[in-house]
């Protein structure tokens, strides 16, 4: 079995291998880490290898298969997005104010994962803090998408995207705020679930916007999402919001018939500013449920328009609150110079964060500062309900809601940096579940030729209705069993010169 | 409302970030379309709207009022940082952190 032919598998089939001993997980790791070697200088999707912790959860997870209780990602590789605490690990959220932090102690995620017997290939690239949507606000350097190696791969879990799409990993973890695990699933063509909020615990996830942040999974497929949501949800005492409910099989309801499902589509995003050749890929793959027996429903979300005036309040406000404890204190950056303790606080925290966090704390400063308050912060928690609102709406008419993850194919590395409203309006469809809290999913729907003859990814974006992350799944599975989008991988044999 | 390099002065003091006169400016064009984007929110009507801050109206969980964890000072101490002022000590001394002196 050919190496490339290898990276391929489904988490079933790469798990089947190994329960049945025809390849051991070291020997799994071993490609992985291999292909990393060799590929991730041009891409930087990985920012912490360590092979020696690596290997060893391989061997830990071949002992544990030969006395024959595995589970179902014991040794299977897994990239872990750098926004997760994972002890004797390098934990830099992308930056440099964290550049030489090890976290002393585990997520609650990779805490789960361990148990799981997964191993962890390494920590993945991201925009600083989790703040952008193109990877580019990273200390540690842009990623390539390996679609296109002069694109972005969409942001903020860019780093886990490429290595997904790349085949760097076997599945990856993402957090998503305003669409951080969507946006770059549908720039890079791979399968992202972000749960309900609460669904998966936040302990050790560093926090950007407490009431919005949801770790998720990037995976090839649905089916793939599914056995990583088995292993990432459930309650967790540690996280004030984790909710107490009850374990779920996330691969439960895979195989059920998509007969008599309804579909809502919201005119809102298909209006302006929604590029033309997505537009028609979405249309396409509506197309492809209608003949899987769906009902399409046109629906009205009215205040989407709204979500991004809202998050750009909320999401900030929480943020500086969140990003205050980086003071130089007592871990993190502290500046080399400095007079007095107000200097050390300010030097420290100018040199330790990059622009666009800087951007975004003194936002979140100026509207909960004296006098705005109730302009800005109040405001907004009032139009985030009615946002919500929307949706309850909307659930009474439709099962799921179906539309584009990003209003474009991945866009070049270095076009929006200098223009943060333009970098803002890649959110535009994502950024509303976040608000409600509801599941959100990107999925493989087909390709658009660029104007330079790129063939990019579009991402078909899944909606559901709180807790209906099962049923999402069966609806992309479904999909999945009729179409191919989601098992076409990216040439990594670049021609000469592009690097 | 318009930005002033005044305001900008103002919010980067509350937040603890140093920032130099060139930069003010700067800063002061990109977060002006920023709140610009930001103003569309005023057109709407929220009159008695609840705000909402979380999307599962939970009320907080409490925990039982026992110790639950264990001293870690050691461990957390290995990722204090340089003193600066270009010592290499760490900011640390006898379990405590080290910061420049706020009383005479």
């Amino acid at each position: 079995m050919s190496n490339s032919h290898l990276t391929n598998l489904s988490l079933k089939q790469f798990g089947d291998l190994l329960q049945s001993k025809k390849i051991s997980s070291v020997e799994l790791t071993q490609m992985f880490l291999h292909r990393i070697q060799q590929y991730n200088p041009s891409i930087n999707a990985y920012i912490a290898l360590d092979e020696g912790k690596t290997l060893a959860q391989a061997k830990a997870a071949d002992a544990r298969i030969a006395a024959g209780n595995a589970a179902p990602l014991t040794g299977i590789p897994i990239a872990q997005k750098d926004i997760f605490c994972a002890k004797g690990w390098q934990t830099t959220c992308g930056s440099k104010m964290l550049a030489n932090f090890i976290a002393p102690y585990d997520a609650h995620v990779i805490t789960l994962f361990d148990a799981a017997g997964a191993v962890n290939l390494g920590k993945t690239n991201m925009d600083e803090f989790a703040m952008g949507s193109s990877n580019e606000t990273s200390y540690f350097g842009g990623v390539k998408n390996p679609w296109s190696f002069d694109r972005v791969p969409g942001g903020s879990s860019g780093g886990s995207a490429a290595a997904v799409a790349a085949r760097l990993c076997a599945a990856a973890t993402g957090t998503d705020t305003g669409g951080s695990i969507r946006q770059p699933a549908s720039l890079c063509g791979f399968t992202g679930l972000k749960p309900t909020y609460g669904v998966v615990s936040r302990f050790g996830m560093i926090a950007f916007a407490s009431s919005l942040d949801q770790a998720g999974p990037m995976a090839k497929s649905a089916e793939d999402c599914a056995l990583m949501m088995n292993v990432m949800a459930g309650f967790d005492e540690r996280d004030s919001t984790s909710l107490n409910r009850e374990k779920e099989d996330y691969s439960s309801a895979l195989h059920q018939p998509l007969r008599g499902l309804r579909i809502g589509l919201p005119k809102e995003f298909f209006a302006e500013g929604l590029d033309a050749d997505v537009g028609k890929v979405i249309e396409n793959a509506i197309a492809e449920y209608k003949k899987l027996g769906a009902e399409i429903i046109e629906i009205s979300l009215p205040n989407t328009g709204l979500s991004i005036p809202v998050y750009y309040v909320l999401a900030p406000a929480e943020a500086s609150s969140n990003l205050s404890r980086y003071d130089g204190v007592r871990y993190g950056h502290r500046a080399a110079e400095y007079t007095d303790l107000m200097d050390m606080y300010c030097k420290s925290r100018a040199e330790g964060f990059g622009a666009e966090v800087k951007r975004r704390i003194l936002i979140g400063t100026y509207v909960l500062s004296a006098g705005y308050y109730d302009a800005y912060y109040l405001k907004a928690q009032q139009i985030r309900r009615l946002i919500a609102q929307d949706f309850v709406e909307a659930f009474k008419q439709c099962d799921v809601i179906m539309g584009p993850a990003a209003p474009s194919t991945a866009f070049k590395a270095g076009e929006k940096v200098d223009d943060p409203v333009a970098m803002y309006l890649q959110d535009i469809y994502t950024i509303s579940t976040n608000l409600a809290g509801l599941p959100g999913m990107s999925v493989p729907a087909g390709f658009s030729q660029s104007v330079d003859g790129k063939t990019l990814p579009v991402g078909l974006q899944i909606i559901g209705n709180y807790f209906d992350e099962a049923r999402m799944l069966n609806v992309a599975h479904q999909y999945q069993q009729v179409t191919d989008w989601h098992t076409q991988a990216p040439n990594l044999n670049m021609p000469e010169g592009i690097t | 409302m318009a930005l002033s390099i005044e305001d900008i002065k103002k919010v980067a003091h509350l937040a603890r970030i140093e920032i130099s006169d060139t930069d003010v400016n700067a800063t002061l064009i990109k977060l002006t379309g920023i709140l610009g984007l930001i103003e569309q929110m005023q057109a709407v009507d929220t009159t008695g709207i609840v705000p909402m801050s979380h999307s599962q109206e939970l009320s907080q969980r409490l925990r039982d009022d026992v110790v639950t964890k264990t001293n870690q000072r050691d461990e957390f101490q290995k990722n204090a940082p340089l003193l600066g002022n270009h010592s290499t000590q760490q900011a640390i001394a006898d379990g405590l952190y080290l910061v420049p002196k706020v009383i005479e």
